[in-house]
């Protein structure tokens, strides 16, 4: 008996996911504040002037229209994967995975919207959506249920599979599904009635993102009035007492990755009918990568996704101008990225009293 | 075509080049295992990896000096395994979160600095930036033998040093204090403390040794096998590392095993892409990847592994 209730007081660390979905917005600020100092800090060092540089950055991704506009059209896939690495997380799986999920994702989407022609938009740009997300879903279901049913580490699992999805997707636009005539390695163009309607003239600004803030939106309510969504808490809470409550705790984390994997195959739908019109090798810039500093540091809480996602797709659109105007690589972002996600994981550090408190449970 | 794959000349030169590619994944397995031995996971290796390549690239272009590149690169990699074992041991941070941090960060690092300090319009025309590869050394009589001696004894003197430390790591974890200390502090770290070892020291040195091997087998990268510096150059050798730890059940001669395999893996997708074998090259590439997969699969963490791996440790109060 005195073993199942120390069970049900897990350790600390077990605690992980209910900590960092208990985190509070003053150290989320923190975390970035954090981190573009340590990153400024790198900028001096390499002769740059971070006041500059960082100036630079925010006049880039927010100064005009299109600037705006670009940022907001790379806001959309980046907040999709925030999504899904979030879901997935709450479910102490780790996917890092979600950069392959969108490029299968793309691929259905691309086969749905090459191949099949000659219907209604109404019907053609949902259907070529639907098999992005369908796409996503399977990629992420094949880790999900090698972690379910025969506990093989997800991260390598996840990480694996997204060469193997590079090269097939590479594969696919090099040879079945090339458009000889371009002479390039990229597909035909996709049907017209699945291109995003645009929603500000003149810009690639397109309606994708209403889709992924309403992605946001569901999935919130999803985790708060829904069974599953109390059942992905619970094991995310405390797996251990999830399951002496009778919660099937494998069937709850593979039903949440497959949601994981069709929010990244959305993303990658939408990269394609909304931006690129057609299959490109490498045009996810590690969205999917992206989507794990997005969701940590949102705490991964759905809507807190929508900004964090907004600060990176800033921090990507505005590199470009910090690489031409401040001379400072485009790497910068991922350092950045990277020491987001470091920060995220210490933050908890801080908050000493509750640590105490649980250890001594 | 099958005729010409098994050929003694295609088999020497496979085993020769399947050799030569496993090394760097060997030694940052050996690295891991010492790391994860100590009940720390280091997922960020393939960071350190790149780390350690661009160190030593950069060391050796300037100063014309493999070894310099060899050691600056090691001391690359032991500073940023410190930080992984400053931040996931004092900080107590989820390991996986870091890990997955500092393989982010440190392959952005790389690639700022590979531009800031070759310029970055220079690195484009990456053709003039080689270095002189560390040249093979071959035992005289032994690199006679047919098959056998191409394979084993016409190697570069890292590669032999490598299989050297194999047994060393044999020793040092049967008979030394420290490597007792090591397991003891993965497998059961407040019976350790109460024995008076401190775990978070041990945890600190392990996890910065595991860097400094890591940074080294990035090193070797450049240094020994290609004489250029690309950003992807990695191409997941750190990730095939930490795979290869599990399937060696933390035990130098499994992880000398797995690494075996997956440089064969390696050594054959390149072998059969200049032989313009009939597959399109894409699933060639994608051959050592799947081959980790399977492997992953197969052999996932079992009994065998520290019982105290990833669980961060701090004495409570009572």
């Amino acid at each position: 008996m005195a073993e199942s209730i120390r069970e049900l007081h897990p350790k600390p660390w077990k605690q992980w996911i209910k900590r960092i979905s208990d985190a509070n917005w003053i150290s989320t600020v923190l975390v970035v504040l954090l981190a573009f100092l340590v990153g400024g800090l790198l900028i001096l060092a390499i002769g740059g002037d971070p006041l500059r540089a960082y100036l630079v950055l925010i006049k880039g991704s927010f100064g005009n229209r299109n600037g705006f506009a670009e940022t907001i059209v790379k806001t959309c896939p980046m907040l999709l994967a925030g999504l899904s690495v979030a879901i997935a997380l709450r479910t102490e799986f780790w996917n890092v995975g979600a950069e392959g999920q969108i490029y299968a994702g793309a691929v259905l989407t691309g086969l749905a919207s090459i191949y099949i022609q000659g219907i209604s938009a109404v019907i053609h740009l949902p259907l070529a959506l639907l098999a992005g997300a369908l796409g996503g879903g399977l990629w992420a279901f094949i880790p999900a249920i090698l972690k379910a049913r025969l506990k093989v580490n997800e991260v390598i699992t996840t990480l694996m599979m997204n060469y193997i999805m590079t090269f097939i997707f590479s594969f696919l636009v090099d040879g079945p599904m090339r458009d000889w005539v371009s002479g390039l390695n990229i597909s035909p163009q996709i049907e017209k009635t699945t291109w995003l309607p645009i929603l500000l003239a003149k810009t690639r600004l397109h309606s994708g993102i209403l889709i992924a803030i309403l992605a946001a939106v569901v999935l919130a309510v999803i985790l708060r009035k829904t069974v599953l969504g109390y059942q992905i808490r619970a094991v995310g809470g405390n797996t251990r007492a999830a399951r002496f409550a009778g919660i099937a705790v494998e069937n709850t984390m593979v039903k949440a990755v497959i949601i994981s994997g069709m929010l990244a195959g959305l993303a990658g739908a939408i990269e394609i009918t909304g931006v690129q019109h057609r299959l490109i090798a490498g045009f996810s810039p590690g969205y999917g990568f992206l989507g794990l500093a997005v969701a940590l540091l949102a705490s991964l809480n759905p809507i807190g996704v929508i900004f964090s996602a907004l600060l990176f797709a800033a921090l990507l659109n505005g590199a470009d101008a910090m690489q031409r105007w401040a001379s400072v690589p485009i790497a910068m972002v991922a350092v950045i990225q990277g020491l987001v996600i470091i920060f995220s994981a210490i933050r908890f550090f801080f908050n000493r009293s509750t640590l105490k408190r649980k250890a001594g449970s | 075509m099958i005729t010409q794959v098994l050929t003694a000349a295609f088999l020497t030169a496979f085993l020769a080049a399947g050799i030569r590619v496993a090394v760097p994944i060997l030694i940052a397995a050996l690295g891991e295992m010492v790391t994860q031995r100590s009940g720390i996971i280091n997922l960020g290796i393939e960071g350190i990896f790149i780390i350690g390549s661009f160190t030593g690239f950069t060391v050796a272009y300037f100063t014309k000096s493999l070894f310099l590149g060899f050691l600056l690169g090691g001391i690359a990699g032991g500073l940023f395994g410190l930080l992984m074992g400053i931040v996931s041991v004092r900080f107590l941070a989820n390991q996986i979160v870091t890990g997955l941090g500092f393989w982010i960060m440190c392959g952005g690092l790389a690639k700022l600095l590979v531009r800031t300090i070759l310029g970055i319009d220079k690195y484009s025309a990456s053709s003039d930036f080689n270095i002189p590869r560390l040249e093979s050394l071959s035992i005289s009589y032994l690199s006679k033998i047919p098959v056998l001696g191409e394979v084993l004894f016409n190697q570069n003197i890292v590669v032999y040093l490598t299989l050297l430390s194999i047994p060393l790591f044999v020793y040092f974890f049967k008979y030394t204090r420290m490597g007792l200390n090591i397991d003891a502090t993965g497998e059961n770290p407040r019976a350790a403390d109460a024995a008076g070892i401190n775990v978070g020291q041990v945890r600190m040195l392990s996890v910065t040794f595991g860097g400094i091997l890591a940074g080294l087998a990035g090193a070797y990268l450049p240094l020994a096998l290609y004489g250029v510096y690309t950003d992807d150059m990695a191409v997941g050798l750190g990730w095939m590392a930490i795979v290869v730890v599990p399937f060696g059940k933390w035990r130098p001669w499994g992880i000398l095993a797995g690494s075996m395999i997956f440089g064969a893996a390696n050594a054959l997708q390149f072998r059969l892409q200049n032989m313009n074998f009939p597959l399109p090259y894409q699933f060639l590439l994608m051959f050592p990847y799947f081959v980790t997969l399977i492997m992953v699969i197969l052999f996932s963490r079992g009994r065998s592994s520290p019982s105290a791996l990833t669980k961060p440790y701090f004495r409570s109060e009572h």
